[in-house]
């Protein structure tokens, strides 16, 4: 392997990792405070990415309904992040409304709530197979591909936007969950679920605001990612899903950083492996890294044991 | 400032309080007594107006403060609202927080921003060891560490109104008399204090009045030096 190659890799690694820990972030926020794993978040991927599809679509004028104008590629792929990121937030609080809630009022177990979970990914997942069909879309071409070469390395804008975007969430979701008096309740929340109201915090408004961070962050993934493959298919949350909550367990679930570590981790090893091995054991060998990784600390890199309550 | 009249309330469909009733007056300190499973800690948990399944239902019955209903209350509005604040049995701190953060956090309603500054420098004044720990993280602490910040907690909750649950559970004795002695100093300046004990000893030594429970109904009560002298009183939990 080359240097310049290596170099190639690496910022591929770099940029499925950023994907991957987009989407971990939902599951570790959503776990840290509820300790629900909430197995439709990969879907929410899903529908982030297809809400994107519309929104952008719409913004380019392809509906009968359009705007009165054109606006510029780059003002529209902003625009179609923003909106895609506030209605899939709205998409992800309606799941919280309509399946968990309910069930946390009544005091139902756990086991409840994660089939629960189970089966709202399938019926995202089905439903907008029998909405919209089998047959795949093309998500438009907004960022045009600019190829840039540094030293013999050469990388894409799409890459470079993916990678920074993935390191400017880490620091504002660090930054809200270490200093913010609403990143304390949600701390708070896992410790001790009923002495929080005690404080004067309404619970549920701190439960609405984990699912409105982890949602948009899985549409800002959802969205850069049909950006860089352009292709949409109802089951486009399922794999991707389970990889990156393999990723949030393997850097420790509930621990924000053991998000984008676990993510970046993953990316790293199946570029690496990929580099090595024929591609079609790419993922048995890097499952099977990961899971030698968890049998010797099943905590994940920042997980801790937790804390018996007396 | 709260009254409680004939209230009954249950886990699932076992009754613990069969219609009690008592009443709290402005700047009062108040005592309620009793032996394990009476029904203080289920009579606490009715005020605060927590949700089951962790906290019982209210069948019947009214609890009001300043003649408002409490019952359809959400349990957050009853602290950012009312002012009634709980320091619950078994102090339930945030252990994976600081010792700041859990200060910080129970001002999370608070809009009045001058007093939660004032509120800090009191907090820290009454219970000095807390600013010497204030970045420690809170499972570290001692027991009796956890019972001052559970205790401060309330108070930087803005709470005009605050309920104990058996604060001196697991205290050394000489503790005991200075954590009582700080709830004392704190009545004088204007808050009304409600605490559940089962040490009567020490309640009765500070409080104006107290109520006694068995078996979910209240069947004594009185100023506290009266109380203090009553034979059955004094055989059952006075040493
Ligand atoms: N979560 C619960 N579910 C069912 N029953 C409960 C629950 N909590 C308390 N009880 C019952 O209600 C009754 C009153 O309990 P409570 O905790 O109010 O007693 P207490 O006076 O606080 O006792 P202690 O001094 O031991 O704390 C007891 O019979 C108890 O078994
Ligand atoms: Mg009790």
């Amino acid at each position: 392997m080359d240097i310049q190659s290596f170099f190639q890799d690496v910022l591929n690694a770099f940029q499925w990792g950023s994907f991957y820990a987009l989407i971990a972030l939902g599951y570790t926020l959503v776990y840290g405070v509820l300790l629900l794993i909430n197995f439709a978040h990969g879907d929410i991927f899903m529908v982030g990415a297809y809400i994107g599809f519309f929104v952008a679509t719409f913004l380019l004028g392809t509906y009968a309904v359009h705007l009165p104008f054109h606006l510029p590629h780059l003002v529209i792929f902003v625009l179609t992040l923003v909106i895609t990121m506030i209605l899939t937030a709205g998409v992800g609080v309606t799941l919280e409304r309509v399946a968990y809630r309910p069930l946390r009022r009544k005091g139902a177990g756990r086991l409840y709530i994660v089939i629960t979970a189970l089966m709202a990914g399938l019926i995202l997942e089905n439903g907008n197979l029998a909405l919209l069909g089998a047959s795949r879309k093309a998500f438009p071409t907004l960022i045009h591909d600019t190829v840039y070469t540094v030293a013999g390395v050469s990388f894409t804008n799409i890459r470079i936007v993916v990678i920074l975007a993935a390191l400017a969430v880490f620091l504002f979701l660090e930054t809200i969950v270490r200093k913010t008096k609403i990143g304390m309740a949600m701390r708070a929340i896992s410790f001790d679920r009923v002495a929080v109201p005690l404080m004067g915090i309404p619970i549920d408004t701190v439960i609405v605001f984990t699912f409105i961070l982890g949602s948009s962050m899985a549409a800002l993934a959802g969205v850069l990612f049909v950006s860089a493959y352009p292709v949409l298919e109802p089951y486009m949350g399922a794999m991707i899903g389970w990889k990156a909550f393999i990723a949030a367990v393997v850097g420790g679930i509930g621990d924000i950083r053991g998000a984008f570590i676990g993510g970046f981790l993953l990316g790293f090893i199946e570029i690496f492996v990929a580099a090595v091995f024929p591609s079609t054991f790419r993922d048995l060998i890097s499952f099977g890294i990961l899971l030698i990784f968890l049998s010797l600390k099943p905590t994940g890199i920042f997980g801790v044991a937790r804390a018996q309550k007396i | 400032m709260l009254k409680i009249e004939n209230l009954h309330v249950s886990y699932g469909n076992i009754e613990a309080l069969h219609g009690i009733s008592l009443e709290v007056q402005e700047g009062e300190m108040v005592a309620l007594l009793g032996a394990n499973g009476a029904g203080k800690s289920t009579t606490l948990m009715s005020i605060m107006r927590l949700p089951p399944p962790e906290a019982p239902r209210v069948t019947s019955g009214s609890i009001t403060c300043r003649g408002v209903d409490l019952l359809p209350v959400a349990p957050h509005l009853v602290v950012a609202k009312y002012g009634i604040g709980l320091v619950p049995e078994g102090r339930r701190v945030f252990g994976n927080l600081t010792v700041f953060e859990n200060l910080k956090l129970a001002t999370y309603a608070r809009k009045d921003m001058e007093q939660v500054a004032r509120d800090y420098e009191r907090v820290f004044a009454l219970f000095p060891r807390l600013a010497d720990r204030k970045d420690q993280r809170v499972e570290t602490l001692s027991g009796g560490e956890q019972q001052m910040l559970a205790t401060g907690r309330a108070f930087m909750c803005g709470a005009k109104f605050i309920l104990l649950d058996e604060p001196s559970m697991g205290l050394a004795p000489l503790l005991m008399q200075e954590l009582f002695k700080v709830l004392k100093e704190v009545n004088r300046s204007g808050t009304t204090i409600f605490v559940v004990e089962q040490n009567a000893n020490i309640a009765l030594k500070y409080a104006h009045r107290a109520y006694l429970m068995e078996a979910g109904y209240i069947v004594r009560e009185g100023a506290a030096k009266d109380m203090a002298n009553k034979d059955e009183m004094k055989k059952a939990y006075l040493g």
